[in-house]
Order: C-alpha cells, then structure tokens, then sequence
C-alpha cells in the first residue's frame, strides 16, 4: 500500500480511538451521577477514565505522527496510570475512615472483618497482661 | 472526521455535564473529589481531541500540566479530609445565612457585655481568667484517647472524631 492509504488507515483507527475514549469518559460520568455511594462512584471515576484517557491519547499519537508529541502522551499515560490507583487508594481510605461506605452494599467486607479481629486480638493481648 | 468530532465533543460534554451535577450534588467532600477528578480528565480528553482535530503538537504540554494538577488536587483533599460536620456538605438558604449571622452577633454582643460587667467587678477583686472566661471554648474539639484510635466500626459522618486524618491516624500512614 502506498504511504496515502497508510495515513488514511491510521486517520480511521484515530477517529475510533477517539470515539471509543469519549464513550467511556461519557460512561465515567454517568456512573459518577447515578451510582449510589462513594466506593462505586469512585469505581466509575478512576477505571473506564483511565481507559478512556488511554485510548484518546492513542488515537492523538495516531493522528500526529511525530516523535516528540508521542512520547509526551506516553508520558501522561504513564503518569495517569500512576496516580489514578494512588488517588482511588487514598479517596477509599478517607471515606472508609469517616464512614462513607455503605456496608450493606458491599459484596465481600475483608476490611472491616480484619480490623475487627485485630481488635480482638488487641483486647485479648490487654486482658491477658492483666491478668497474672 | 466531522462527524467524529462532533458526536466526541457531545459525548465529553454529557459526561463533564454528569460529573459537574454530582459534583453539586454530592453528599461529601469526597463525592465532589471524584467529581472534580472526572471533570480535569474529560478536560483533558477534550484538549487532546482539540489536538488531534488541528495537528497540533504545542499543545501536548497543557495534557501533561492538566493531569499533574487532576492528581495532586484529588489526593491532597483526600490526605486532609476530616469529618464534616452533619449538614455542612449543603448549600445554606439566604434565611439560614442571615439567621446564623444575627446568631454570632448577638452572642459577640452578649460576650462583650459580659466582659465590661466582668471588668466592674474585678475592680476589688482580681480574676486572671474572667477575660478568657468569656471566650468561652468550643467543646469537643478532640476526642478522648478511647475513640482515637482506628474504630473498626464507623459511626456515621459528624460522630466519628479523629478517627481519621489530623489526630488518629498519622502513625499508620
């Protein structure tokens, strides 16, 4: 194929790219509007985004085509993916310590289980201190 | 490639318009966090398409910039976030505003006539705290060294005091 039709296929796979990413950046929002407590807003913020953002970057890099640009969206897409887990990671422990899960909607609850069986320990260690 | 462009920009523009309106809404400071995080990158996705719709490579740096500043912002609210008081989270009424505020004067009143009445009196007598006795301090600042440490039951926003952030739980972190 000639060097046209190649630019032209990587125009197409862009344009999707970018379809793609804006979708999910769409759905990001939608689940942050409807989803009903903090743990699964912050579930709709940081996974389909990070995506999302990945795939807009990807169709970006195929539409500029030039070294420089690229290996700057690399690096925001290496970044994001760096600090996305970090910022979901410290919104899930501020909003576990001040009480803004909703227990009855979790699945599986191995936070509070463990914590609850470190204080017992804790107590017990206290109790048998005391004792003799 | 025009029709890519527009369907993209209204699918950004729904989702910004979805994270703005929780972000109104949330109930807690961290709802708006993870709002505002989805709104820095949905900003993001649009300069990028503005970027690809153009040519341009000059404004690749403003990618990089805009997802430093997204990332700093979510993770410091969220190192700082304190319990909020019950109903601080809303936008209060004119009425309200006004009533709090003619609440603080008259209190402000109240204490400064209390002083001069303190100050006529302790002409015979000196009293070393009457001053600060009038400021009178706020109650349950900190919490007792029982609820200190990591609960493993929350009790709800507003009661759990210093189970988290700026008392509790600096040594785990």
């Amino acid at each position: 194929m000639s060097a046209d039709a190649w630019t032209t296929v990587a125009d197409v796979a862009s344009a999707v790219c970018m379809l793609g990413g804006a979708f999910l950046a769409f759905a990001a929002g939608v689940g942050a509007l409807r989803f009903p407590d903090l743990l699964a807003r912050m579930h709709a913020g940081t996974k389909p985004q990070v995506l999302g953002l990945v795939l807009v970057l990807v169709g970006l890099a195929l539409r500029l085509r030039s070294g420089g640009a690229v290996w700057a969206l690399v690096l925001v897409a290496v970044f994001q993916m760096l600090t996305a887990p970090v910022a979901a990671h410290m919104v899930g422990r501020a909003g576990y310590r001040t009480g803004k899960v909703r227990h009855d909607l979790l699945v599986v609850d191995e936070l509070t289980r463990d914590m609850e069986r470190a204080q017992d320990a804790a107590e017990d260690d206290e109790r048998g201190a005391a004792a003799p | 490639m025009t029709v890519v462009v527009v369907v993209c920009g209204v699918l950004l523009t729904l989702g910004a318009a979805c994270a703005v309106v929780r972000a109104e809404r949330g109930p807690s400071m961290l709802d708006r966090t993870v709002a505002l995080d989805i709104v820095v990158t949905t900003m993001i996705a649009a300069v990028a398409l503005y970027a690809a719709v153009q040519r341009r490579t000059d404004v690749v740096p403003v990618l990089v910039v805009l997802s430093l500043v997204g990332f700093v912002g979510s993770v410091t609210i969220s190192r700082f976030a304190a319990v909020e008081p019950e109903g601080e989270g809303r936008v209060r009424t004119r009425e309200e505003v006004a009533a709090e505020e003619a609440a603080r004067l008259r209190a402000e009143d109240e204490a400064i006539a209390r002083r001069l009445a303190g100050d006529d009196d302790a002409d015979d007598e000196p009293e070393p705290y009457d001053t600060l006795g009038s400021m009178a301090p706020h109650p349950g600042g900190v919490a007792g060294p029982e609820e200190a440490g990591a609960g493993p039951a929350p009790v709800g926003p507003g009661q759990d005091v210093a189970g988290d952030g700026r008392a509790g739980g600096t040594d785990e972190r």
